[in-house]
């Protein structure tokens, strides 16, 4: 097989990557002919913008503190979650919709019989290059909070963020592609993938003040915190290195399952009427 | 041969025994379609209550951290508020604005105009037969949710009895507002940002976000002139706050006014709406 060769695959890495920045290339710029999106998208991140910082303010109206967290902190969390959002809804949410979708209309067939690895296409066909706004907006939000905090961010910090950010970002991918894989057996997946709207936005506070139960499921059932929090955590240098390294652990074990979840669900796979 | 139609004029008793008629009809309708999809119903309202669920964290929250209340409202009224505000918000949910627009773009709406009924007749019985099922549904919900947190909730019985009037006047008011602004979708196809920014002024101004009391001064005398705390306030405080009879009443008044409100507007929106309409499709 090709992967147990190394040579190959290397060859299969680096292959991976341009086919992926060339999917990339190609929806960005279908996506640039549509200029109104952008204002209509600028608007958009505006209004979740302002009421973020709306609530934020609200809340520190009436304490000084939530569980610790003071309110540049907390704008931090507010920052990482949009930016968090819109990595999201740019990349990762419009491949599983479009998966979700091509298993009812029987056309995922076209990508399955391509000789690329099937998960590597499902996942970087599709880009939403508008939601960027979110991202840019998230990033200004962190950027401000940080410089209100005191003690500002060190290098140590910084590199603990990035890294942290990366494997949230991976996580929330491979959550995000169990449930795409799900619409093997359930042609509804849908609702599931509604529902993360929802839950995506418990991010908003440091997981900490969530009961026991709900802490737990938008950790590893959902991997909000792992993507949200914990990058905050670094931000704000209060991170202690086991969480990271339970995030490494976490996105490793997760991936490794997503990847085996992919090809048992293509396996059970007959097609559909394409 | 010829069929001579039957357009004879109803009398007006038979035009209010008809009406009536349509509205059970739809209901029970509504009612049977929805119940084949409760899994997906659960679906959807466990998507929405990640929304409350939040706020009531963060708020229980503070208060614990400031030695159990904040601004007098415990934990327990928190609790309560957030679990009576999933059925309120449930029972807001109407034919919208966006579906307005799709209704309009995907040429359904010729066909709804050839009917001797307003469209708003259909609407509103439809989604009111929908929320026959919807309650049934939540029970379960709010009793898990009960469990979960703990509310703190002594209704008298005239309070549960405007509670039950009030989240019916909450539903018609939204539908009336939210059905006006659909009317913009005859003149724009861009209507979703108007229905954002009227969602985001909800959302700051209802009491969906907090109780108002827990707003700026400023903010709760604005929400004072405008519709949205009728919708959203007032049905659940009415059950879980202690207002008095004269509020009590005070409020459905209120309730009654703008759904009348909103009906006018609504009206004069459709009559120039529908000049402006050229039918697609359908």
């Amino acid at each position: 097989m090709a992967l147990c060769d190394p040579a190959l695959l290397g060859g299969g890495w680096v292959n991976a990557l341009r086919l992926s920045w060339l999917y990339l290339r190609v929806g960005v710029m279908n996506e640039l002919q549509y200029r109104v999106n952008f204002v209509v998208q600028i608007f958009q991140s505006a209004i979740t913008l302002l009421v973020g910082l709306a609530v934020l303010a609200l809340v520190y109206s009436h304490t000084d503190e939530l569980n610790g967290w003071t309110q540049p902190e907390l704008l931090c969390v507010l920052g990482i979650q949009i930016l968090m959002g819109g990595v999201i809804r740019t990349y990762i949410q419009p491949n599983m919709t479009r998966v979700m979708e091509e298993v009812r209309l029987g056309t995922l067939d076209y990508a399955l019989t391509k000789p690329e690895d099937a998960q590597l296409l499902a996942s970087v066909r599709e880009v939403r290059i508008w939601q960027v706004v979110d991202v840019i907006s998230g990033a200004v939000v962190l950027g401000f909070g940080l410089s209100r905090i005191e003690s500002g961010l060190s290098a140590v910090d910084a590199a603990a963020f990035a890294i942290a950010l990366l494997f949230g970002a991976v996580m929330i991918y491979c959550f995000w592609l169990v449930i795409a894989t799900g619409a093997f057996w359930v042609v509804n997946m849908w609702t599931a993938a509604e529902l993360f709207d929802g839950v995506f936005q418990t991010g908003r506070w440091p997981v900490g003040i969530y009961p026991g139960w709900l802490r737990v499921s938008v950790t590893f059932l959902v991997p909000i915190a792992f993507a949200v929090t914990v990058p905050a955590e670094a931000a704000t240098s209060r991170l202690e290195w086991q969480t990271l390294l339970l995030a490494a652990g976490f996105a490793v074990v997760l991936l490794a399952f997503t990847r085996w979840f992919w090809r048992f669900g293509l396996r059970n796979y007959t097609g559909a009427s394409a | 041969m010829t069929v001579v139609p039957q357009a004879a004029t109803l009398p007006q008793a038979g035009r209010i025994r008809s009406t009536a008629d349509f509205y059970l009809t739809t209901m029970r309708l509504a009612v049977q379609e929805q119940f084949q999809y409760r899994t997906a119903n659960y679906f959807f309202m466990f998507g929405m209550v990640a929304e409350p669920v939040i706020y009531l964290v963060v708020w229980t929250t503070i208060a614990d951290q400031q030695g159990g209340s904040v601004q007098g409202f415990t934990a327990g009224y928190f609790a309560a508020y957030y679990i009576v505000w999933t059925l309120v918000r449930n029972m807001n949910i109407v034919f919208g604005a966006p579906y307005w627009e799709q209704r309009i773009r995907e040429g359904d709406l010729a066909g709804a105009l050839v009917r001797p009924l307003h469209p708003l007749h259909y609407d509103i019985a439809y989604f009111a037969g929908w929320k026959v099922v919807v309650i049934a549904l939540w029970i379960p919900l709010a009793i898990g949710l009960a469990l979960v947190f703990d509310p703190t909730l002594d209704p008298r019985p005239l309070e549960i009895a405007v509670f039950a009037v009030a989240i019916w006047g909450a539903y018609l008011l939204r539908t009336m507002f939210q059905s006006t602004l659909g009317m913009l979708c005859f003149w724009t196809t861009r209507g979703a940002a108007i229905f954002d920014l009227w969602m985001t002024l909800e959302l700051l101004l209802s009491g969906r976000l907090v109780p108002l009391p827990l707003m700026p001064d400023w903010v709760q005398t604005i929400s004072w002139f405008l519709p949205f705390q009728w919708a959203f306030y007032f049905p659940i405080e009415s059950l879980v706050g202690d207002l008095s009879d004269a509020e009590l009443a005070r409020g459905l008044a209120f309730q009654l006014l703008w759904i009348l409100i909103g009906l006018s507007l609504f009206k004069v929106a459709w009559r120039s709406a529908i000049r402006h309409f050229s039918a697609v499709g359908g």
